[in-house]
């Protein structure tokens, strides 16, 4: 199958997920955010953890060639944070502005054109970056196993439990 | 506040079968979900048709080509996807100002839609900077066990949990 049409109908399915799921929504965002309606992690972690175990199995018979990105410490804090302050006012992330819009949420366009703004002046600053917060703390493109020294199974295992016992929690809090 | 009951399908359901989209793109298409690198690109894009020069010159726009691949694709296919599903089940509506945006800081659609657009470009300059949004980092690495994107959403977490309780001062419920 081509592999553009693929991508539309890998994402035509994302988003009807995304919006069945009432996840797209600023409400949902930022009432995870401040700690009231954890609707989206709870979303977020069924989608990571079913994904987390077939995406190992097809790596592991190499069906699926892993695409590690590296670890860099540094501008993985930094610009982990620095996207925090930006969710916490627009309340939608990249994927789920386009969803948001989609189900008639306009205001998620001014952010669009935020996003496209920051992504040039990224483009700009990126030279400074890259020899600058890029270079703190590289650790190359590892994974959790392998920084551990253990099996993915183990690390696996460890996330469901961790992710159920959340969900579980969660559900009894009523949050 | 929006109606609890209004016909979604709870997170669980759609966040599993999320999960089986992501398994099915890696086996068929090899690629990870990802959407903060298609807005590099459409900036490109659009700051070429009035800086085409600039933006051949700029090093980061090499890495990434004002091109349509697969997650261009993707992205697109998102907007479509929300749209039918909210046409369908009825939860559509054209809205400029969310109900909880509105209940802290008023119901003006141009206050809204500056803060977006601000918060919109801190968001992407951010995510730049890590290597990715919650779609790349979360279900495109986590799923792959890699240790940056364990990191990075955690500090998306941090990040939006302290300044969204700043910005709605504290604790303070509603």
């Amino acid at each position: 199958m081509n592999i553009l049409i693929n991508g539309l109908i890998t994402g035509i399915l994302f988003g009807f997920m995304l919006q069945k799921g009432r996840v797209v929504r600023y409400d949902k965002q930022v009432g995870a955010l401040r700690l009231l309606d954890m609707t989206i992690v709870k979303f977020f972690f069924s989608a990571i953890l079913t994904g987390m175990v077939g995406v190992i199995v097809l790596q592991n018979l190499g069906i699926a060639p892993p695409m590690i990105l590296p670890a860099n410490i540094g501008a993985n804090i930094i610009g982990g944070l620095i996207f925090g302050l930006g969710w916490a006012i627009i309340g939608y992330c990249p994927g789920t502005s386009l969803g948001a819009l989609g189900e008639g949420r306009i205001d998620a366009l001014w952010g669009i054109m935020g996003m496209l703004v920051g992504a040039a002046l990224f483009a700009e600053v990126f030279p400074l970056m890259n020899e600058t917060v890029l270079t703190w703390g590289r650790l190359g493109s590892v994974t959790i196993p392998q920084v551990l020294g253990i099996s993915p199974w183990i690390v696996i295992i460890v996330f469901i439990s961790g992710g159920l016992g959340l969900f579980f929690w969660l559900e009894k809090k009523g949050l | 506040m929006e109606k609890k009951n209004d016909r979604g399908w709870g997170p669980y359901i759609p966040g599993v079968l999320t999960g089986l989209v992501i398994i099915a793109s890696a086996w068929s298409a090899k690629q990870y979900f990802g959407a903060s690198t298609c807005f590099v690109r459409a900036s490109g894009y659009l700051e070429s048709i009035f800086l085409p020069e600039h933006v051949t010159a700029t090093e980061y726009f090499n890495r990434f080509v004002p091109a349509v691949d697969w997650q261009v694709m993707m992205v697109i296919g998102i907007f479509i996807g929300a749209l039918i599903s909210s046409i369908s089940d009825g939860s559509f509506k054209i809205k400029a100002v969310p109900d909880m945006w509105a209940s802290r800081f008023g119901d003006s659609p141009v206050k809204r839609g500056i803060f977006a657009f601000i918060g919109g470009m801190i968001l992407m300059v951010g995510a730049r900077l890590a290597g990715g949004c919650p779609s790349g980092y979360g279900l495109g690495e986590i799923v792959q066990l890699a240790l940056s994107g364990l990191i990075v959403v955690v500090c998306f977490f941090a990040g939006g949990i302290l300044f969204a309780n700043i910005i709605y001062h504290g604790g303070k419920r509603k």
